[in-house]
Formats: structure tokens, C-alpha cells, sequence
């Protein structure tokens, strides 16, 4: 249990999914923790001596001990807290495999795209990788279907490790939305998941951690110009 | 048991994520079929198991799919807990086994981000590109061998022997071979404890059985060069 002997740390930054994955955890497992926002161009030493492998956030650092990669961290947050919150991944064998599979999906394949797409120089390049974006949206809305049962979340009534997961993109999803009048998960193309994410970002402890959208969205397209500029050098 | 018998591994001969499975089966005593997947015509069964990625491994059981072999790997850990466990087990809030299991799943991730993707363009790029790609190799086997530090194995295996690093990079030590060939440098000399660790693991009957030799791995690599145009 958090409190007495227990001191949690989180190393991150405000715009980054990743980091917000770990805060979503913490705020959905009802964990209080110290903050840390780290300068990209000037990261601190106890993020370079406790991720020294990567150099990156999330770190999360649990009475001195560091545990890197955000969907490492909740897992252990969900495992080193089993009596805080309801428990993020399920109890079956089975359940907890089509859970782990989704998680990483959402990161090798939706992530991976979207992130490639907005990179994109060419207006071609970035069809095709938006193309690909939406076929793993396509396989997600599916994936919603089979694991939540009809029930709100992928992870049944409650809130689970799929959930939040997918989470951390809430931001820019919104951002999409408010930059390019464009919903990576919409109506028409996929309700199941255009549902859930209003749904989710309703819940108190993801309200307490989603970033601001407007203040992203600035982020976003100073991001893009530095992109951009960077591939006309 | 009769659970057993219904554990089916779709799988390709070479490949170090359907090793991972083949391995942890064996430690974990568990019998199961071996079903040898055509890559350039994937069975039906594969295709219907697998509709999101196509790929192999794929693990059957009692007819029902489980991909990804780091996924296949804990998957097994929870269903057959009476078997020789790959991570620590979660006993409830025990925050020192919880740390355990963190550090496996980074490492294994860590194998999975940096050491296969750059053993691939290892075979796959020449000249300039392929010399960094042999840096870069080196630099992450030292990188592996410093958190392997003085100890036999990566650990946390119920066997006291192979645990789920372990099990998640033996594989590639049978690809250790072409990437020396390919990167212009030597295993033992950039990382002698990794190479100790890597004949270590070879010596149990499990990685033995199910590791093919470095050289039908190398012979391997020159059929993808001549089928992607590498030469």
C-alpha cells in the first residue's frame, strides 16, 4: 500500500504519452507520487543514471528503485499495489494474454503509424501511413468488442490495463481533432472506440491527469515546424 | 495432463521468437505439437489464428490463440503454474518479486527493440551502413553482458536456471555467428561473458534440442540475402 514507507517518483514530461500512461495508472490505482518534469534538452542526472539505457520517460521510481517503459510500469504498478484500485489486468490466463496482446498492438502498430505519419514530408508518404493508421484503428474497434463483452472498457465494467494503454493517446487523438478537424477514432469509422474515449476522459482520475488539448495542440504544431524545418536542412 | 496435449505451436524452424516457446515448453515439461508453418503459403489455420499480424509463433491451446512470443511467454506462466516459472511469481504485493518481474519484461523488450532489428539490417545492408550496424551490435551485447554481470544466467527462473530473459535471448545466440560474419567483429571479444553465457545455455537439453547450429542459421541469412537482392 502506498503511504507509510513508500515513496513514489515519476520522471516525465507533459506532452508525452508515454508518461501519461504511467500518470493514468497512478491516478486510476489512487497512488499519490512526486512529480518530476524533465527537460528534454536538459535532462536531469537522475533520469540519465536511472534509465541509462534508453535516457527516456516514464521513469518511475519506486523507494529508490527505477522500473522503465511505460507498459512495464503498469504492470508493476498493478502487481507492487494489488490492494490499491481494482486490479488493471484480468485474473484468467487467457484474459491476461489477449490483454497483453493489445497493449503492445496499441504501441507496434497504432502508435507506431500515427506517430510515423505525422513525421511524414510528402503528403503521399503520409496517406499511406495514415492508411495504415486506420487498419489498426479498424483491428482495435474489433478488439474493443471482444474484450469489453458490451460492458464500457475494455476491461469489462472497470477500468483495465488496455484501457489505459490506449489512454495516453487520448490527447492527441484530441489534438487531431482540434488541429485538422479530423478524429483518429470517429463515429462513422469506429463508434465503439469513439464512444470509449469520451467515456473514459469523463472519469475522474483521467481528468486529473489528460493534458490541456489547446496547450498540446501548440506543442504539436511547434513539433511539426521543428520536423519540417529539420527536413529541409 | 489432458490440458497438455491440446498445446499446438504454429511455428518456422528458424525463427528466434518460436524458439522462445519451443524452450519454454520444454523447461516447463509440457508436451505439444510442432506444426512447421510455409511462410510463402500460410496455412489456414495460422491465418484464422493470427488475422491481425499473419505472423508466426502462434500458440494453440485447446484450440484457443495466443501471439506474440513474449505474450506466448507469460501466458504459459499463468496457465500451467505448476510448472518451473519463467518470471517470479506475483505473490501478492511482494514488491521485491513485483521489481523482478519489471526488470525481465525491460530486458526482454530491450531484446526485442534493439537486438533483432539490428541483426536485420545486419544481413540486409553493406558497406559504411552495415559496419554501424556492427558497432551498434557490439554495443548492445555489452550492454547485455554488463546487466548479466557475474551471474550464470539473467535469472528469476524457477528451474534456478533459464528465466524469461533468458529464455527471450537464447535464440539469437544461434544468430550470434552471422552477425560476426556480417558485422566484422567477435562475440568473445566484445562481450567474453555474454559468449560464457551463450555456451552455458547451449548445454541444457532445452536450448540444445531446439536451436538450430549457427552455421544452418548462416546458410539461412545467405538465402534472405539472395531473395532480397543482398550480395
Amino acid at each position: 500500500m502506498a503511504g507509510g514507507g513508500d515513496e513514489l517518483k515519476l520522471l516525465g514530461m507533459w506532452a508525452s504519452p508515454f508518461a501519461l500512461r504511467a500518470k493514468l495508472a497512478l491516478s486510476f490505482k489512487g497512488l499519490s507520487y512526486d512529480y518530476v518534469e524533465e527537460d528534454f534538452k536538459n535532462k536531469s542526472e537522475l533520469l540519465l543514471s536511472s534509465n541509462p539505457v534508453h535516457k527516456k520517460v516514464p521513469v518511475l521510481i519506486h523507494n529508490g528503485k527505477p522500473v522503465c517503459e511505460s507498459q512495464v510500469i503498469v504492470q508493476y504498478i498493478d502487481e507492487a499495489f494489488p490492494d490499491a484500485g481494482v486490479p488493471l489486468l484480468p485474473s484468467d490466463p487467457y484474459d491476461r494474454a489477449v490483454a497483453r496482446f493489445w497493449a503492445a498492438y496499441i504501441d507496434d502498430k497504432l502508435l507506431k503509424s500515427w506517430l510515423q505519419a505525422s513525421m511524414c514530408k510528402t503528403e503521399q508518404e503520409k496517406a499511406a501511413a495514415m492508411k495504415e493508421t486506420f487498419a489498426a484503428v479498424g483491428n482495435l474497434e474489433a478488439a474493443f468488442k471482444e474484450c469489453s463483452k458490451g460492458k464500457p472498457f475494455f476491461g469489462g465494467d472497470a477500468v483495465g490495463y488496455v484501457d489505459v494503454t490506449l489512454g495516453a493517446m487520448i490527447g492527441f487523438v484530441r489534438v487531431g481533432e482540434a488541429l485538422h478537424g479530423m478524429r483518429l477514432f470517429d463515429a462513422s469509422r469506429s463508434p465503439l472506440l469513439d464512444a470509449w474515449l469520451d467515456r473514459f476522459a469523463a472519469l475522474d482520475a483521467a481528468k486529473a491527469v489528460l493534458p490541456d488539448t489547446g496547450r498540446l495542440a501548440e506543442y504539436a504544431q511547434m513539433k511539426q515546424a521543428e520536423w519540417a524545418a529539420a527536413a529541409t536542412n | 495432463m489432458a490440458e497438455e496435449k491440446e498445446l499446438v505451436l504454429l511455428d518456422f524452424w528458424v525463427s528466434p521468437f518460436g524458439q522462445r516457446c519451443r524452450i519454454a515448453m520444454a523447461e516447463k515439461g509440457l508436451e505439444f505439437e510442432y506444426r512447421e508453418e510455409d511462410l510463402g503459403n500460410k496455412s489456414d489455420l495460422l491465418l484464422r489464428s493470427n488475422p491481425v499480424h499473419r505472423k508466426i509463433p502462434v500458440l494453440l491451446h485447446a484450440g484457443r490463440p495466443v501471439s506474440e512470443s513474449l505474450v506466448i511467454l507469460q501466458y504459459l506462466d499463468d496457465a500451467f503454474p505448476g510448472t518451473p516459472h519463467l518470471l517470479p511469481p506475483a505473490n501478492s504485493g511482494d514488491a521485491d518479486a513485483a521489481y523482478a518481474r519489471a526488470t525481465a519484461r525491460f530486458w526482454a523488450d530491450y531484446v526485442d527493440k534493439k537486438l533483432y532489428d539490428c541483426g536485420s539490417r545486419l544481413w540486409r545492408l553493406k558497406g559504411e551502413p552495415q559496419a554501424a550496424a556492427g558497432r551498434e551490435m557490439a554495443e548492445i551485447l555489452r550492454t547485455l553482458e554488463a546487466e548479466l554481470g557475474d551471474r550464470e544466467f539473467f535469472g528469476g527462473g524457477g528451474g534456478g536456471r533459464l528465466g524469461f530473459v533468458d529464455v527471450a535471448l537464447v535464440p539469437f545466440t544461434a544468430w550470434f555467428y552471422s552477425y560476426e560474419r556480417c558485422g566484422g567483429f567477435s562475440v568473445e571479444e566484445v562481450a567474453p561473458r555474454l559468449a560464457a553465457w551463450a555456451r552455458r545455455c547451449g548445454r541444457i537439453d532445452s536450448v540444445a534440442k531446439h536451436l538450430p547450429s549457427p552455421e544452418k542459421v548462416y546458410d539461412f541469412v545467405g538465402v534472405l540475402k539472395k531473395k532480397y537482392g543482398v550480395e
